[in-house]
Order: C-alpha cells, then sequence, then structure tokens
C-alpha cells in the first residue's frame, strides 16, 4: 500500500523540492543582478553624457546645484555618500562639498576659542568665502548645510540649529537638549539675554533659566555680562554681528588647527 | 497708434531708464497690429517698444502724450493688458508707422506677463511727470555706417540687445539642463526600483545569496549612492573599495599618529587625509566606512568611539588607558586642570584632551568641579586617602 507524503522517503523528496526552489530563487537573483550590472553600465554612460554637457552648470551655479539634489533626494539616491559613486566621480560634486567640508571644520576650528562652538550660517558663509579666494566657485547656504550634514557621521558634534529664520552651526559634541536651542533662538533677536526674559516668553522657572545659561557659559558659548544696567545679560557671541567683519589671522588659524 | 514715432531706441542724455519688458504685443485701440512681439521699455521720458526680432524696428512715444492708464485683466487664452489714453498727435510729431488711427488710446498686451510691475512703473512715472523737470540733451553717439546708412546701434541699446542675448542663452542652457537632468532622474530612479528589487530577494532567502554576490551587489549600490538596506554585520556598509581604503589608510596615517601621540580625531583625519589628496577626495561616510574595517582586517590602527560619540582613530600599540596614568601625574602635579589647560601642557587637540579626562574620571582617576567657571579635573582624593 503506498501512503502519500509521509515517510523519510517523502520528507527527503520535499527537501530536495525546497533546495531547488530555492536554487532557482538564487539564479533568479543571479539574473537580477546581471540585469543590474548591465543597466548600471548603461547609466553610467548616461551620466558620462550629461556631464560632458551639464558639468559646467553644476560647478557655477548653485540654484541648479540644488535642483540636483533635492531631485536626487526624491528618487532615493545621495550623490554625496561616496567618492566612488558616480556623481562625485563624473560630475565633480563630491570633491566639491567634500574639500567645503574641509573648509568649515578649519573656520569652525579657527572661531572656537571666541564662540565655544556655535557660528551663525552667515558668518560661516562668509568667513569661508574669504578663504576660498577670489577666483573660486561661488559657494551657497544650501552648499554649507548640505556639507554640515554629511560631516555629522564623523561623530565630531556637527549640528543645525534652527533661530529666527536661519541656522546656527554647532561644531563641538556639546549636549544642547530643546531647553537650549529655545534659549538660543530666544538670544537671537538681540545678541543676548536675561533670566527674566526668559521667564516671560518661555514661562520657565527661574532655577531651569538658570540651569541653561550656565550650561551655555560652561561650554564657552555665552559670556556674562554682570555690569549690564539692570540684571546680567548673558551673550553669545555666535551672534555677535561685528564679528562677522573680523579677519582670523594667520596665527590664530594655525594656532586652532591641532 | 499714430502717436508713436521711429526711433533707434537709444535713450537720451538725462533719460533712464526704468523697467522692460520682453514679450509684449501692441493694439491701435481694440485692433492687432503687425508689432506683435517685442520689448517695451519705459523710460522717465518715454515708452519705448522694439521687435524682438528685428532689433531695427523701435518706435517710442513720449509720456508726455499719456492722458491716463487703465489696467485690463487677463481672461481666458487672453494676456493681462494695459490701456493707455493719449492726446491726440503733436502736429510735430516724427514719422511714425502709422499715420491716422481712428483710436486715441492703445493696448500694450504682455504675453509673458509683467504687467503688474510695468504698470506699477509707468503710474509711478505718470505721477512724478519726471520728464518735465529733466532736461534731455542730445543722444549718446550714433555710429553711422556711410555705406549702408544704417544705425549700428551703439551704446545702451546695443548694451542691452547683448545682455538680452546672453540671458536668453543662459536661459536655454538651465532649461536644457534641466530637461536632461530630468530624463538622468528617471534613468536613476529604475536602478533605485531595481535595487529594491534585489535586496527583497536578498532579505526573502537569507544566507542563500553569496559572499561575492552581496559584495557586487553592494558595490553597486556605492556607485548609484544607493542606501544599503541590507547590512551585513562584520562589515557594514563596507565594500571592497572601502577595505582598499582602510588598507591605505594604515599607511597614510602612521607617521602622523605617531607625531600626534598614538591618536588623532576622525575629524582631523578627514582633513589630513583631504589635504593631501586634492582631487577625488573622501567622503565622511567613505572614512568612516573604512575606519570600521581596519580593526578586522587586523591594521596596526582602529577605530574608537568615545562615549560622547567622539570617534578616534589611535595606532593599536596606543593604549588610551595607560596614557590616563600619565594625565594623573599631570593633574596631580598641577593641582588640577581643565581640558584647555591640559591640551596646552601636553600639547594635544582640546576636543582629545578632554576626553582622556573624561575617561580617566570614568576609570576613578580624576573628580570633577563643574562650574560656571568651566570643567576642571582634580586627583580623585577619595579614592586615594579614604
Amino acid at each position: 500500500m503506498h501512503r502519500r507524503g509521509v515517510g523519510a522517503g517523502a520528507i527527503a523528496k520535499k527537501k530536495l523540492a525546497e533546495a531547488k526552489y530555492k536554487e532557482r530563487g538564487t539564479v533568479l537573483a543571479e539574473d537580477q543582478l546581471a540585469q543590474m550590472s548591465k543597466q548600471l553600465d548603461m547609466f553610467k554612460t548616461n551620466l558620462e553624457e550629461f556631464a560632458s554637457k551639464h558639468k559646467q552648470e553644476i560647478r557655477k551655479n548653485p540654484k541648479f546645484r540644488v535642483q540636483f539634489q533635492d531631485m536626487c533626494a526624491t528618487i532615493g539616491v545621495d550623490p554625496l555618500a561616496s567618492g566612488k559613486g558616480f556623481w562625485s566621480e563624473m560630475l565633480g560634486v563630491g570633491d566639491f562639498y567634500y574639500e567645503l567640508g574641509v573648509q568649515i571644520i578649519e573656520v569652525c576650528l579657527a572661531l572656537k576659542h571666541r564662540n565655544g562652538g556655535l557660528i551663525m550660517l552667515e558668518e560661516l558663509h562668509q568667513q569661508v568665502l574669504k578663504g576660498r579666494g577670489k577666483f573660486a566657485q561661488d559657494v551657497s547656504q544650501d552648499d554649507l548645510l548640505r556639507a554640515i550634514k554629511k560631516l555629522k557621521v564623523l561623530g565630531n558634534g556637527f549640528g543645525i540649529i534652527p533661530v529666527g529664520g536661519t541656522y546656527l552651526i554647532q561644531s563641538v559634541p556639546a549636549e544642547l537638549n530643546m531647553d537650549h536651542t529655545v534659549v538660543l533662538q530666544l538670544a537671537e533677536k538681540k545678541g543676548y539675554v536675561t533670566v527674566s526674559e526668559i521667564r516671560t516668553s518661555l514661562k520657565w522657572e527661574t532655577e531651569r533659566a538658570k540651569q541653561v545659561l550656565e550650561h551655555l557659559l560652561k561650554e564657552g558659548m555665552a559670556w556674562l555680562d554682570t555690569q549690564a544696567a539692570g540684571e546680567p545679560q548673558y551673550w553669545l557671541p555666535a551672534l555677535f554681528t561685528e564679528l562677522y567683519s573680523q579677519e582670523i589671522t594667520p596665527e590664530e588659524a594655525k594656532e586652532a588647527i591641532p | 497708434m499714430d502717436r508713436f514715432a521711429w526711433t533707434s531706441g537709444l535713450l537720451e542724455l538725462g533719460e533712464t531708464l526704468v523697467v522692460q519688458q520682453r514679450g509684449v504685443r501692441l493694439y491701435d485701440g481694440e485692433e492687432k497690429v503687425k508689432f506683435d512681439s517685442g520689448v517695451l521699455l519705459l523710460s522717465t521720458h518715454r515708452l519705448i517698444w522694439r521687435d524682438q526680432k528685428n532689433h531695427e524696428c523701435c518706435i517710442a512715444i513720449p509720456l508726455s502724450q499719456v492722458v491716463f492708464i487703465e489696467e485690463q485683466a487677463a481672461g481666458i487664452g487672453k494676456s493681462a493688458k494695459i490701456v493707455v489714453h493719449l492726446h491726440p498727435a503733436a502736429s510735430n510729431k516724427e514719422p511714425g508707422p502709422f499715420q491716422s488711427s481712428k483710436y486715441s488710446y492703445v493696448k500694450l498686451s504682455f504675453k509673458e506677463h509683467g504687467q503688474i510691475e510695468f504698470y506699477r512703473r509707468l503710474s509711478e512715472e505718470m505721477t512724478q511727470r519726471r520728464w518735465e523737470t529733466m532736461p534731455t540733451g542730445q543722444t549718446i553717439q550714433v555710429n553711422k555706417d556711410p555705406q549702408a546708412g544704417r544705425i549700428r546701434a551703439v551704446g545702451i541699446v546695443g548694451i542691452e540687445r547683448k545682455l538680452e542675448e546672453k540671458r536668453k542663452e543662459t536661459d536655454k542652457n538651465i532649461s536644457e539642463a534641466f530637461e536632461d537632468l530630468s530624463k538622468l532622474m528617471e534613468k536613476a530612479k529604475e536602478m533605485v526600483e531595481l535595487s529594491k528589487s534585489i535586496a527583497n530577494k536578498i532579505k526573502e532567502k537569507q544566507g542563500d545569496i553569496t559572499e561575492d554576490e552581496t559584495i557586487r551587489f553592494k558595490s553597486y549600490l556605492l556607485s548609484m549612492g544607493i542606501a544599503n538596506p541590507v547590512t551585513r554585520e562584520t562589515y557594514g556598509s563596507g565594500t571592497q573599495y572601502h577595505m582598499q581604503l582602510a588598507k591605505q589608510l594604515a599607511g597614510i596615517l602612521q607617521t602622523p599618529l605617531e607625531e600626534r601621540g598614538g591618536i588623532m580625531s576622525l575629524t582631523e583625519v578627514y582633513c589630513l587625509v583631504n589635504r593631501a589628496r586634492g582631487l577625488e577626495l573622501l567622503s565622511p561616510e567613505d572614512l568612516v566606512n573604512a575606519c570600521k574595517m581596519l580593526e578586522s582586517l587586523k591594521l596596526p590602527l582602529r577605530l574608537r568611539i568615545f562615549d560622547s560619540g567622539v570617534m578616534v582613530i589611535e595606532l593599536q600599540s596606543h593604549n588610551e588607558e595607560e596614557m590616563v596614568a600619565s594625565a594623573l601625574e599631570t593633574v596631580s602635579e598641577k593641582g588640577s586642570l581643565t581640558a584647555d589647560e591640559f591640551a596646552k601642557l601636553v600639547g594635544m587637540s582640546v576636543l582629545l584632551a578632554k576626553e582622556r579626562l573624561l575617561l580617566a574620571e570614568k576609570m576613578g582617576h580624576l573628580c570633577r568641579d563643574d562650574s560656571v567657571e568651566g570643567l576642571r579635573f582634580y586627583p580623585n582624593l577619595f579614592l586615594t586617602q579614604s
């Protein structure tokens, strides 16, 4: 009497069938990989053609760069992920942003002793442009933000804090939580803030306000003016507009880079 | 339309350009005329229209001829217009394209928009009536070609024309670039879809995809800049490329590390390496992915991540814990030190100095005094003197 589907033989047969199915699955993946390889070659050619016509446009036109980046993001591609990527190699976008990253690091390092590692995007922009010289390509604030986002992965504490319609750039691994950020945003209007202002605008207890301000002092991001009329004022050097026009002397810069 | 006179289009001395707009068509009253595609210029003294195709066809009317102006909103298939009501033509008016007209108004049709701004500016000029107060002198130099008898437009109109052409050229370039970019992105999108499908297959058949195939797939993803959806524990997002890079880094960084006491932050490494390269720079992710492989490739450097998130490269021979012992000595000698002071003494970056002191604290050798004056470290007397 033959019983169907039971017994060692049946189990072995089932295993064989499964193995064959899996094998086919692997073969399918192999096919797709081969297909991807071919399509990749074609894409590379398309990209080369695009580069030969429009590489200059990307180099010279910040608005076009933004469009390019946005489109990449929409389809799920990061043209800056690797210097070895096609985008980087053929369009030169990589070198542009990675070098910008180096310049940003250097500016932040040179000014850290003054602002504790916080700098307004506008000031960073000016200093970077100065460092790049007259004949370098134009760099926009959008470019800076993209370069900074990439730098974060190096574990250096780079961060972007929205304040008053623009951004403060953090370049030290200091912990800045929501409370700190909100006080920075409050200080942005005048360049300084007081405990009373925090109490009034944010409805916080004095203790909470003081803790935040002390943390900023400790990190060197805020300076205390005890001689101000009324109550002490906590100033943020990052927000001083006069500093924008100051040169970083070569000595200062050398000192800053380890 | 009989109030218009032929003109060279050159501005006179004392006459200033206020605004201009392309794509303007003229109407004699309600009727279209052959002036269908031109640049309309408003100056302090006149309204000038120049044909976009034939730049020598240029007509103008003095603003003093304008009685009042009205806006006519755009409709379906109809551009927005400005209606310009005019005084009768002066008897000594210069010759123009029309000898007579049954209308006492003309219409300016803005086929490429710009009507709102133009109307605003024209209204302003009508209010200010600057033509009454600003004397106009001779026309700016005109080069007459004696043979052809034509006026070659040197001067403002010539410059304007060049700018216009350049702008058109740039616009054309950019729109062509955008078009090409869109097409390129379509193709890139196909690649992304394909990679997703392969990634799904890999996920379903865990362990059945060979190491080789995985490596190939990862390198394809790297080329396209597609995030790796299937990460292998051993190398993370690393690929063959990163493996090679890791080996290169081991070579490049040996000496710099020795010069810096055996330890450097990843940020420093990034700057050092890229400055040295000059071209074909590494992305931050490339550097991190390569460094993650250092240990498993048994190279003489390693990546270390401190509690704070700060990432450093150390020589294998470097022992941070041993350095802590010497840090303790230094702090004890001075009684107490901040990260800044310690950094200066030892010749390290402040970032790494701080990490060393924090590590010493973690190991129980140092105590902190955290005040508004800064973070200061003292030898842990609780431990040694209890």
